[in-house]
């Protein structure tokens, strides 16, 4: 791919976004509860399994049926417009969670994907990743059969009672492998 | 060993400079271009557990990752562009107006989208809990605000200029002032976060996030222009920052186009 102009570098997110980014009810999708409502949940750890409290998710999705949402409204929910965006922060305990539905997939075949993207204190450009949702579909998608297993697992959220855990390493820590973070053709070095 | 406690300030402002140079040299030697900050870079301590260890792995962007998150009026109010009227009194400090264009990588505007940004007070401080830096809390500044991009890709704040402030990476550690800026394009692929510089700050040199761009054309880019012309009379002096986001997957056809399955 080749574009006219060089991107603009990034910075990292600093600790003190969490007055500014975060916004009323910005990780609820859907309301919690809502009839097909799940809880997108995990923990995101550093490079020695320790919890990183200061980090801020950000998720974008396709709605249950495979559409891809283009209503505006993320900033002022009304609780009845999907949007398909939301924001969460790390707590203390490295915890983040979103309320919203499992996504369905794009295109017949195709393995539904949540994509996420990390910012954090100490992180100092943005990382995308895509949490999976489990099922048939994950043997036939190309992404992940380019990886060896253990790395394509980083990939897959874990069903859990209400919802999907989705962990979250920003770097190889013992018995945890690294989260497989991408890079799409745009991106440069 | 060097320590990876962000608050412990350990290392003088001499071994961060002479760590910064080593790596400045060492790109230097590469003589292959860089234009995004490296995630790994030990000068900046908070970096070192945090930054992914194994390459960036090539996705072809597909579905909802070829489109973006849509704003509104609904989301946004043209009031929060002006971060100096969010309270009863004026805010102190130097009033500013910061504008330029956002555009992705083929020059084509990214229009009626999100621009958010968060800043420091005149005298260096963040209304945070976190921000013990024993400056004054300005009761009039907040030091947020958001607004949409018009139909050229163009974004305008009015604020108050920022002011520089120490932090613990080592001891005596100052940032450049700053104002950081949080971005969403035609595709979430291109969706970054950043910090906005004012130029000719002498603590640029000294400042472990902004030499971790090793490149100085790609450090210039975050560098605002004064420009005279947004300078108003007897008002707010003015500074043009333009925003070149990644490239996009889809053709110019597609962005126009409904189907979004």
């Amino acid at each position: 791919m080749s574009t006219l102009l060089t991107a603009t570098p990034g910075q990292t997110v600093g600790p003190f976004f969490g007055y500014a980014l975060p916004f009323d009810r910005c990780n609820e999708l859907v309301p919690p509860g809502a009839a097909d409502s799940v809880q997108l949940w995990g923990f995101v750890s550093d490079g020695h399994g320790r919890p990183v409290p200061d980090a801020l998710l950000e998720i974008w999705q396709a709605d249950a049926d495979g559409t891809i949402p283009d209503s505006a409204g993320s900033l002022r929910r009304d609780g009845f417009t999907f949007t398909g965006w939301g924001r969460a922060s790390t707590g203390d305990d490295g915890r983040y969670s979103f309320s919203t539905v499992i996504p369905g997939a794009p295109a017949s075949g195709a393995a539904p994907f949540i994509m996420v993207t990390v910012f954090a204190r100490g992180l100092l450009n943005r990382l995308f990743t895509r949490a999976y949702v489990p099922g048939a579909h994950l043997a036939d998608d190309p992404l992940l059969a380019s990886l060896p297993p253990e790395r394509r697992d980083t990939l897959v959220a874990e069903r859990t009672a209400g919802g999907l855990r989705f962990d979250i390493q920003l770097q190889d820590a013992p018995g945890k492998p690294e989260t497989v973070f991408l890079r799409y053709p745009g991106h440069r070095s | 060993m060097i320590d990876t406690n962000p608050d412990s300030a350990a290392a003088t402002q001499q071994e961060i400079s002479a760590e910064i140079a080593a790596i400045e040299t060492g790109y230097q030697r590469t003589g292959i271009e860089e234009t995004q900050p490296r995630l790994e870079y030990a000068p900046y301590r908070s970096s070192l557990l945090r930054h992914p260890t194994k390459d960036l792995h090539h996705a072809d962007p597909e579905g909802v990752e070829l489109w973006t998150p849509c704003f509104s009026e609904r989301d946004v109010n043209p009031l929060e562009a002006d971060l100096t009227i969010q309270h009863a009194g004026e805010p102190i400090g130097e009033r500013m107006v910061v504008t330029g264009r956002v555009v992705d990588g083929d020059g084509r505007p990214v229009r009626r989208q999100l621009v958010e940004i968060w800043q420091a007070n005149a005298g260096g401080r963040y209304i945070h809990k976190r921000d013990r830096h024993p400056s004054a809390i300005d009761p009039n500044f907040t030091g947020v605000g958001r607004c949409l991009t018009d139909g050229d890709g163009r974004y305008r704040f009015t604020t108050i200029k920022p002011g520089p402030y120490p932090w613990k990476n080592h001891r005596n550690a100052w940032r450049p002032a700053h104002i950081h800026f949080s971005l969403f394009g035609t595709e979430f692929t291109q969706r970054m976060v950043t910090q906005m510089y004012f130029p000719g700050d002498p603590l640029f040199a000294l400042d472990p996030i902004y030499q971790s761009i090793t490149d100085q054309k790609a450090r210039d880019r975050l560098v605002a222009s004064y420009d005279h012309d947004v300078t108003t009379h007897e008002w707010a002096t003015g500074y043009r920052w333009d925003i070149v986001l990644t490239g996009t997957a889809r053709t110019p056809v597609e962005t126009a186009g409904g189907d979004r399955r």
